[in-house]
């Protein structure tokens, strides 16, 4: 008798995909309603992504979304790389516990938590030295890289750690010296993973809202902050329709990556 | 380049983000204990400064006053924390339920199905969370989709209340943190070797024994690092109790974000961080205990490959 | 004129195991050197020192002259041809060659001939372009052979460089591996556990057992010659005789013990004559001993039943047992069994020359 997957997991797992996309669905289908309502379908339409392109608000704040999840990517991943080379390579170093903790309680930390504490320090840091005069994108992109660069360290720790040294070794035999070893060999292999914790570190500020909240000055309003202010204030079926074109987007990459990804591994194995 | 570099270089990978995380880390956390002992007034920012000189005397503002008005007013601070961990705790329940027989399915089926599934449960991760909880609302409202086709079907004829329930929390956190549950989940099942389930079958056992003797403890270590990966950052959610919960489902980051926003009281919302902090500092540590045991492991199966 | 490589008393110890103890070894240049011992004796652990991977807990080291601690990998005239090949899998067979003489300053035309000429070397012509995963096994070892010998080092370590080849392959690599080291006249250090592959390549073997070295000395004299036991049972097989000396009578020494032998002491070899009464281990090696159908009356005669014959082709191997018990370990060549045919539980007699006989410092 073999144990197969079972049709509870079966049940189980429609539930789940389900439960996970419904709402997505239903949100995809009814950005092309005529109407306002959810509860009623009032024929075909696209106007509410017309009238989106020319919501100015939202518009600029999709585009300082875009712009600090860039910056912040970036710093994450340079940082989250340091990380990793000094946990999986440098045995047990000087200040090594303490690295360890402050990298790891921000992967738990509350963002409640963080983000006031965040702009608690931001407010002191102007009081006694004049920098940051207010927040805005800065102190965004500041908050956000530094919980990023955790993330990213996780990710880019895991795959140098399954990294073969000799492959280092080999290129100091050969007369390199660090950081050339790192630059030339250990990075382009462990690429696919780098670009992960990019992609990684980009998500979670592009989507996130409670430090955004805190540290965010006037004028610097992400596009979770906007979103968040008119949710509160009623429907807008133009969320849908931003809702749905960043599900295409993100659909159609991810489905691109992977089979850019499936390709690359079948070429390999021939 | 290359002399400075030998010297220095391994020094320069550890400064550089253990000065940044104790700076931008570190350093806002000691500032919100500060914080947590001085009164709010009225100011930029709004709280009095904790110490400081004025006309060469030392003076300081430190008071226990915020931590008593959580005493005091215990059911508008305590209750909210305590319902925190309650909801954060079924919660975790509800997504250990669905993402177990799910990791399972992912975990038994062939390379490429398993492919595809798990970029089914990543995608709606790499999408916003926001927006998705924003259509659980639409999903879940008096006239909202469910309702609307439930009473067009004609099973109910009244909307079934499911928003600002403990349902609607549930399914917010679900829908925010499924993904987090499954991975590590599948981490464990997909390292399971099939030949012990084979055997135990051989001997006889029952598919629910099998599970229960066999499936079950092996697949502990990621029940745990599942569980502690929802349930911490559940119970200082703010965005689900915010948009799907009702007065009974207040949470304490909510009430932290109320106090901050609304009330404009800095100060008690520093204290209610460090209230948030305390009750969270026995899992943090539970988790990191159990981190530092799977690097162990690890090490040891490194340790006896080498010669 | 000092020993091109020299180690001199060095020692290396991780945590609490010691990995090399107190091992000296010097080495001429242009040898053609093999490390051989099984695994865990040591003989990574001292290729690694050498290489600069890691440093001697105590003792020296120096290539040609000059002491090699504090100097790194980077910056020795030694280069290492890794067991698992470490060829650098994003870049082509050229780039992985070209790679050490980049970081020597060569390039352009004089780097593109020097490529091609290492490639025409270790005969990957054509395949400049590919890169590693594309490769059958024993294309991917001669790019680490050639990516190796690109600087030109004065020293080449090699580690288990035909371990990972099927043995027909390996054959052939092996004679390919001494014919390019001939060639080019680089120092090599070879470690393998193989002895077959060790006695093909070297010009002298060093026998390592738990840090140390047993013996240093050219394939045939440890082959022939082997100082002890260990040695002897570890290239190729042997039978082995304990007894005391009883007589002594010239050059010849007569045991007693489990099997009395007249032993043919060599006056000319170094090795010291025991005393009367001495206990000795004797070693006999497989095709010393002869096998006959009827008593030859030759020295060293015993009566024994044959108990297995393997048949391996070229030669078969013999175990043929005496009555006190005593087991010889023998072996017939194709043509010399045809001559005497014996086979499975049939009675024999077996002898061996006097001046066969190995005497061992055990």
């Amino acid at each position: 008798m073999k144990q197969g997957i079972g049709w509870l997991s079966l049940t189980m797992g429609v539930l789940g995909f389900g439960l996970l996309y419904l709402p997505i669905t239903v949100m995809i289908a009814y950005s092309f309603n005529a109407g306002k309502l959810v509860s009623v379908w009032a024929g075909f339409s696209t106007k509410w992504y017309a009238s989106l392109l020319h919501n100015d608000q939202l518009l600029s704040a999709f585009g300082k979304s875009l712009w600090v999840a860039f910056w912040a990517a970036n710093i994450s991943t340079i940082f989250g790389i340091l990380i990793a080379i000094a946990f999986v390579r440098f045995g047990n170093f000087r200040f090594r516990l303490g690295l360890s903790a402050l990298a790891s309680a921000p992967l738990v930390m509350p963002e409640v938590v963080t983000g006031l504490s965040m702009l608690l320090l931001f407010i002191a840091m102007e009081a006694m030295f004049g920098w940051p005069s207010g927040r805005g994108i800065d102190t965004i992109i500041i908050a956000h890289a530094t919980f990023g660069m955790c993330f990213a360290a996780v990710v880019i720790q895991a795959r140098l750690r399954d990294f073969d040294q000799a492959l280092e070794d080999a290129a100091c035999d050969l007369g390199a010296r660090q950081p050339f070893i790192f630059l030339s060999i250990t990075l382009p292999i462990i690429a696919p993973a780098v670009i992960a914790a990019w992609l990684l570190a980009f998500t979670l500020s592009f989507d996130d809202l409670v430090i955004a909240s805190f540290v965010s000055g006037p004028g610097s309003s992400t596009l979770p902050i906007v979103v968040f202010a008119k949710v509160r204030l009623g429907v807008t079926p133009e969320i849908n329709a931003l809702a749905t074109m960043m599900i295409a987007v993100v659909a159609i990459s991810v489905i691109s990556a992977s089979i850019i990804m499936h390709r690359r591994l079948a070429n390999k194995t021939e | 380049m290359g002399a400075f570099m030998a010297r220095f270089g391994k020094r320069i990978v550890v400064i550089l983000p253990l000065t940044w995380l104790a700076l931008f880390f570190l350093m806002p956390l000691v500032e919100t204990v500060q914080v947590s002992f001085t009164t709010a007034r009225r100011s930029v920012p709004p709280y009095a400064p904790l110490w400081g000189f004025e006309d060469g005397a030392f003076f300081t503002n430190f008071n226990l006053e915020n931590y008593a008005l959580l005493f005091e007013y215990w059911q508008d601070y305590l209750g909210p924390a305590a319902n925190s961990v309650r909801l954060a705790f079924f919660a975790t329940l509800v997504c250990l339920l669905f993402a177990y027989p799910m990791a399972w399915w992912i975990a038994r089926s062939s390379a490429r199905m398993r492919t595809i599934l798990l970029v089914l449960v990543m995608l709606p991760f790499w999408t916003s969370s926001l927006l998705r909880l924003y259509a659980l609302i639409g999903l879940l409202n008096p006239n909202g989709f469910i309702n609307s086709v439930l009473m067009y079907i004609g099973l109910i004829d009244q909307p079934i209340g499911m928003m600002q329930t403990d349902f609607s929390i549930y399914m917010g956190m679900v829908l925010t943190y499924l993904p987090l549950m499954i991975l590590p989940l599948y981490a464990t099942m997909v390292r399971l070797d099939g030949d012990l389930i084979e055997a135990a079958a051989d001997l006889g056992g029952s598919r629910f024994h099998i599970f229960a003797t066999v499936i079950l403890p092996l697949t502990v270590p990621g029940i745990i690092a599942g569980s502690l990966l929802v349930f911490i950052p559940a119970v200082g959610e703010f965005v689900v109790p915010a948009l799907l919960g009702g007065p009974d489902q207040l949470m304490i980051g909510k009430v932290l974000w109320t106090e901050f926003f609304r009330n404009r009281d800095w100060p008690v919302a520093a204290s209610l961080a460090m209230l948030l902090i305390a009750i969270l500092t026995v899992p943090i540590i539970y988790a990191r205990y159990q981190d530092g045991r799977q690097d162990e492991a690890e090490a040891h199966k490194l340790g006896d490959a080498s010669s | 004129m000092a020993p091109f490589i020299r180690l001199q008393n060095v020692t290396k110890n991780f945590a609490d195991v010691n990995a090399v103890n107190d091992l000296s070894l010097d080495i001429e240049q242009g040898e053609l050197f093999c490390l051989l011992g099984a695994s865990g004796c040591g003989k990574s652990t001292l290729l690694r020192m050498l290489a600069g991977f890691e440093t001697p807990t105590s003792g020296r080291i120096e290539i040609d002259g000059q002491d090699m601690a504090d100097v790194s990998p980077a910056d020795r005239p030694v280069n290492m041809m890794f067991q698992s090949y470490a060829l650098f899998p994003h870049m082509t067979v050229a780039s992985n060659i070209a790679y050490g003489l980049r970081r020597a300053g060569m390039q352009g035309a004089e780097l593109d001939a020097r490529v091609d000429s290492l490639i025409k070397l270790v005969r990957l012509d054509g395949l400049a372009s590919r890169k590693p995963h594309k490769l059958s096994g024993g294309q991917r070892q001669r790019v680490a052979l050639a990516r190796a010998l690109a600087r030109q080092p004065k020293l080449l370590l090699l580690d288990e460089p035909l371990a990972a080849l099927d043995k027909k392959l390996r054959e052939d690599t092996q004679f390919e591996l001494v014919d390019i080291q001939e060639k080019l006249g680089t120092t090599f250090i070879v470690v393998t556990h193989d002895q077959e592959e060790a006695m093909t390549l070297a010009t002298r073997i060093g026998i390592m057992d738990q840090g140390c070295l047993e013996q240093v000395d050219a394939p045939r004299v440890l082959y022939e010659r082997p100082k002890n036991s260990f040695v002897a049972n570890f290239l190729g097989t042997a039978t082995f005789i304990t007894g005391t000396v009883t007589k002594i009578d010239g050059a010849f020494l007569h045991v007693d013990g489990a099997c009395p032998t007249v032993v043919y002491l060599d006056p000319k070899s170094d090795r010291i004559a025991p005393k009367l009464g001495a206990t000795v281990t004797l070693a006999i090696r497989p095709e010393k001993i002869h096998l006959t159908r009827t008593k030859t009356g030759q020295q060293n005669e015993s009566m024994v039943i044959i108990e297995d014959i393997a048949y391996l082709g070229v030669a078969s191997n013999y175990r043929v047992k005496r009555d006190d018990g005593l087991l010889f370990k023998l072996q017939q060549t194709h043509g010399q069994r045809e001559k005497t045919p014996l086979e499975w539980e049939e009675k024999g007699f077996v002898h061996f020359d006097p001046a066969d006989v190995i005497m061992l410092e055990d």
